[in-house]
């Protein structure tokens, strides 16, 4: 899939960089609650690049990286209540465990493939909830009540507000994660990566250690997750088992295939919509129940199940390569 | 030990809500090589057809006839519409669009039958044998239908034209195609068969679980893992898998509650049952990855 | 007091000369102006949870009954209910949206205890009323802590303190097995029943639990069963508890049994458990049951179906939700009603934590709404009543909870 042009990649980077600055000339147009909402698209961008690298790139499914996202969130709640750890530094804390911890459940994936290892991501989203809810480690965890934390606070006496920070603090993140993940796919060890998704026989005969390549890129693809959830362990302020239940791994995946498997702008816009799409369903349901005056009831969760169909019978190859497509046709045209 | 025969009993019990869930999960694998991850939602979708026409006043096996044959029918309705031109798509993208139907089907049924919990009758009649209470009547029946189930599909698949038809569309279509059969037709009657199974496995779960919009759910995963520790392509292994983990499941709690009892010390409880379950199924998969009763499939490059 | 008089004064005087300067005289904040007030809500419309949707349902439909009637002081409700699929994230993204961007005056029956765990801070920070919220646990009535948060029904905790200690009272060598929903709410009765039993905590010969997600518990019942307990705590939503009263009497085992009330529904749980597995169960109740056949001539239950028939027709009146749902929204209408024209967040605070033993519709018969400003708890009496035949037989006197 093509890359982002680089031209238009500037443009937009300045404008996610300067938009947030023109909230005192237009403070409804950039309201704190639009910033909060870019952010957690931000995290969830996060997250599905994590997910995407593993699937997208390496061709190992996963329906359990809400898992990831869990231990991410829980290790950085956990150092912040317990031992005081500021913000910023339970990020790197974050990426190592779930590092350790991707890299140790790759190992037994190995032998399993397709359905079989979508079952053991599954069960692994379903573990973790019910083990954070352990009894030996409720005193960690807080058990089902969870944590309660606090906000970033604003550094070194800027001029900004929580809300303007936390959106500052995703975007450099994720800024440094994509460009570390663009790096990482142009390399020799990039090729390898997706050698093995394309050919696996191949790749082996050709010589590249399949089974290194794929426990390490679990576990870098769990590390990916895991900093989004440490994220937004920081910008919801609030951890517990119940923001950490099956339907979140699912959404990765939705984000990831209607974004675009296997492209970085792909994992950007999988984010996007992982935000947008709950938000857009609830408004066109009450939008029917109330403008339309439509006396059956239609849930914003019919609406979100329909809207996913229509994507995918669109836009199979997902928001990105849909775009992709249309363009060359354009340009042919 | 009189724990250990009920927890065994019991297991068994739930073993055979797996099964039934598991062979339509395999049934649909075998003549169109997905996983529906909506299987369970459609199927209680049916559920609720044919309580809705017992509501009505048609009588239990009547409904239970009717309900099977609309099932089919919207099964080939839905691979028709929906899943047809999808052909050609990822398969994360077919996942995907399995996702948008199990939430059209859950909230549409909470829609229109409310999330209330309804009571779902049983057509087995009323009576208690064996060590008191140990496996009810219904229990015993929900078997004995799995069984036949079992049975039909497996006679289907192997001796009639049609069967055999269907999996050779699901398992190399392009060879299919060349011999003659009429590919597409055979996926939708795959969806509809698959459909017309998993509505009789919702009818039989119903009176046990109870019939909600989210009577499901739950239920899909231990099913999956019923259908892949069996071998995914095998029927028979799917049921055996469904009966392995709801036994295996209930032995884990009966292991916990009795270290608990002579040590005194908690280590594994109701809590993490499943969780443990599902360890032991994974690790079983790790060692023979294509299930107990599956065969390894020799790919050629 | 004085200065809600004083309110209503002003809010009458601007009905009468309807004039600019009167309205002058209206204090509002967000949400509010002279015609419209604008309420915010979260409900699991999907996921788990979504049996609870009704709430959010009824609400709505009440507050459009009392905006065809003439709405509050002729300014008519908003209500703003959104998704949050029972998941404690969403809720803060919804609850932010309504405060930041939706400008909500006030957030009204958030349902979940995770859910507003999440948010309860933040509400305080923002100094914006999380009024009557839909969960029972014991933490919400902590005005020197939290002052923009208040409660609603008896909690979990009080409850589970009333079992225990009639369990104590009248069964001879009580052995207790329990059986709660692992996650908040069930640790709460939990919780209570162990500070109700006190020195006797040791009686509790078995605690099992079970998962929302968990398809039977069988399995757990058996247990029980097993460690010899001759009283059964049942701390289960109405899906569970149906099963669970089924399963204990297909196993033959006969404890004196303790349901929680939010299973207590005759139409959910008792009949698809079978009237003849469910004799002689208690429960502590503070609503009437619409499925009991005992309140079907009581004026306010007559009122309570006609308005269901005309607002939300089709819906399932067997639902306790629908009645839980209606009387809470009885009250926050009369809370708006008190607050006249002086449309301030802090103003709400004050009138909601200003009722008298106040009559709320369907509550039983003797149970009132009473709240100070250091009693956040607004229904805090509850009656023990015993299944028998059909029907639910209170007994007892009515209880009232010392929790604050």
């Amino acid at each position: 899939m093509p890359a982002f042009p680089k031209k238009w990649l500037w443009v937009v980077l300045i404008l996610a960089f300067g938009v947030p600055l023109l909230q005192p000339i237009l403070p409804d147009a950039v309201s704190n609650y639009r910033l909060f909402l870019v952010s957690t698209m931000i995290i969830a961008a996060i997250a599905v690049l994590g997910l995407n690298l593993l699937t997208g790139f390496n061709g190992q499914i996963s329906l359990g990286h809400g898992a990831f996202y869990a231990v991410g969130a829980y290790t950085a709640a956990i150092l912040m209540d317990k031992l005081d750890v500021p913000y910023y530094a339970t990020l790197p804390a974050a990426a190592v465990v779930c590092f350790a911890v991707g890299y140790l459940f790759g190992l037994p994936a190995l032998k399993l493939e397709g359905h079989y290892l979508a079952l053991a991501t599954f069960a692994l989203a379903l573990a973790v909830p019910q083990i954070l809810k352990y009894k030996w480690l409720e005193d960690l965890t807080g058990g089902v009540q969870g944590i309660v934390l606090s906000k970033p606070e604003v550094p070194f006496g800027l001029p900004l507000n929580e809300d303007q920070w936390l959106y500052y603090y995703c975007l450099v993140t994720m800024i440094v994660l994509f460009w570390a993940a663009n790096n990482m796919l142009n390399s020799r060890s990039g090729r390898a990566m997706m050698a093995i998704r394309d050919h696996y026989m191949a790749a082996d005969t050709m010589g590249i250690n399949t089974a290194r390549y794929k426990t390490v890129t679990f576990g870098i693809s769990a590390a990916y997750t895991g900093i989004a959830g440490a994220l937004s362990a920081s910008a919801i302020a609030f951890v517990a088992p119940d923001s950490f239940n099956l339907f979140l791994s699912i959404k990765f995946l939705i984000g990831l295939v209607v974004g675009g498997v296997g492209s970085l702008t792909g994992s950007v816009v999988g984010g996007i919509f992982y935000v947008l799409v709950d938000n857009s369903a609830q408004a066109i349901s009450t939008f029917i129940k109330n403008d339309l005056g439509l006396q059956f009831d239609i849930s914003a969760y019919t609406i979100f199940g329909v809207l996913l169909i229509l994507l995918m019978y669109l836009m199979p190859q997902g928001i990105v390569g849909g775009v992709y497509v249309l363009v060359r046709r354009f340009r042919r045209g | 030990m009189e724990q250990l025969l009920e927890q065994v009993a019991s297991g068994l019990a739930n073993g055979a809500i797996y099964a039934c869930v598991a062979l339509a999960l395999v049934m649909i694998y075998v003549s169109t090589d997905h996983l529906n991850f909506a299987q369970g939602e459609m199927a209680m979708f049916s559920t609720y057809i044919s309580w809705q026409l017992m509501a009505w006043g048609v009588s239990f096996w009547l409904a239970f006839i009717l309900t099977i044959a609309i099932s089919f029918v919207l099964g080939v309705i839905i691979e028709r519409a929906i899943l047809r031109p999808l052909h050609n798509a990822p398969v994360l993208s077919v996942v995907v669009v399995f996702i948008g139907l199990l939430a059209i089907c859950n909230s549409m049924a909470g829609a229109i039958w409310s999330y209330l919990i309804k009571e779902y009758p049983s057509p087995f009649p009323k009576a208690t044998f064996g060590v008191a209470g140990v496996i009810g009547p219904h229990q015993l029946g929900v078997v004995i239908v799995t069984l036949i189930v079992l049975t039909l599909l497996f006679l289907f698949f192997r001796y009639t034209p049609l069967g055999l038809a269907m999996r050779a569309a699901a398992q190399n279509p392009q060879m299919a195609r060349l011999v003659g059969v009429r590919v597409d037709w055979m996926l939708a009657l795959g969806w509809g068969l698959a459909a017309a199974v998993g509505s009789v496995a919702g009818m039989m779960v119903a009176h046990i679980v109870y019939l909600d919009p989210n009577m499901m759910s739950g239920i899909l995963l231990y099913a999956f893992a019923g259908a892949l520790i069996g071998g995914i392509g095998n029927p028979g292994g799917a049921v055996v898998g469904g009966f392995i983990v709801g036994v295996l499941e209930n032995m884990v709690a009966y292991a916990g509650n009795m270290i608990e009892k002579t040590t005194g010390i908690y280590i594994i409880g109701n809590g993490e049952k499943l969780t443990v379950a599902l360890i032991i199924v994974i690790f079983v998969l790790t060692v023979k990855p294509a299930g107990l009763f599956g065969r390894v499939v020799v790919k050629r490059v | 007091m004085k200065s809600s008089r004083r309110s209503f004064v002003a809010g009458a005087s601007a009905a009468a000369l309807s004039g600019k300067a009167a309205f002058a005289q209206n204090k509002y904040e967000d949400g509010v102006s002279d015609t419209e007030i604008r309420i915010g809500n979260t409900n699991p419309y999907s996921g788990p949870a979504s049996a609870y949707a009704a709430i959010g349902k009824t609400i709505d439909a009440y507050f459009k009954s009392v905006n065809e009637a003439g709405g509050i002081n002729g300014r008519k409700v908003k209500f703003i209910s959104m998704d949050d699929g029972y998941v404690p994230s969403k809720t803060v993204e919804v609850v932010r949206e309504m405060v930041e961007s939706a400008k909500i005056f006030a957030l009204f029956q958030p349902l979940g205890t995770p859910c507003n765990n999440a948010i309860q801070k933040y509400m305080n920070t923002r100094k914006v009323p999380q009024l009557f919220v839909a969960t029972g646990a014991s933490k919400w009535g902590d005005p020197a802590n939290f002052p923009w948060t208040m409660g609603y029904q008896p909690d979990y905790h009080t409850e589970a303190v009333i079992y225990a200690r009639h369990a104590l009272a009248t069964v001879k060598d009580a052995k207790i097995g329990v059986l709660s929903q692992n996650d908040d709410y069930g640790r709460d009765y939990v919780g209570g029943l162990k500070e109700g039993l006190g020195k006797e905590v040791g009686r509790i010969v078995r605690s099992v639990t079970f998962e929302a997600t968990d398809p039977t518990v069988d399995s757990q019942i058996i247990q029980l069963k097993d460690s010899g307990a001759n009283v059964f705590m049942n701390f289960s939503g109405p899906k569970a508890a149906a099963q669970g009263i089924r399963k204990a009497a297909d196993l033959h085992w006969k404890p004196v049994h303790y349901l929680n009330n939010i299973s207590a529904s005759v139409a959910a749980v008792m009949k698809p458990a079978g009237y003849e597995n469910a004799q002689g169960i208690i429960t502590a109740a503070y609503l009437m049951d619409a499925t009991d056949a005992q309140w079907s001539d009581h004026a306010e239950m007559k009122t309570w179906s006609a308005w269901m028939d005309k607002w939300m027709p089709g819906a399932n009146k067997a639902d306790a939700n629908h009645i839980y749902a209606y009387g809470v929204s009885f009250l926050m209408t009369e809370t708006l009603k008190r607050c006249g024209s002086e449309l301030t967040r802090a103003n709400l605070m004050k009138q909601a934590a200003g009722f008298q033993k106040f009559r709320v519709p369907l509550l039983l018969p003797g149970i009132n709404v009473s709240t100070s400003p250091t009693d956040f708890y607004p229904i805090q009496a509850v009656q023990l009543e015993r299944f028998k035949g059909e029907t639910w037989d209170l007994f007892g006197d009515i209880m009232h909870a010392e929790s604050s």
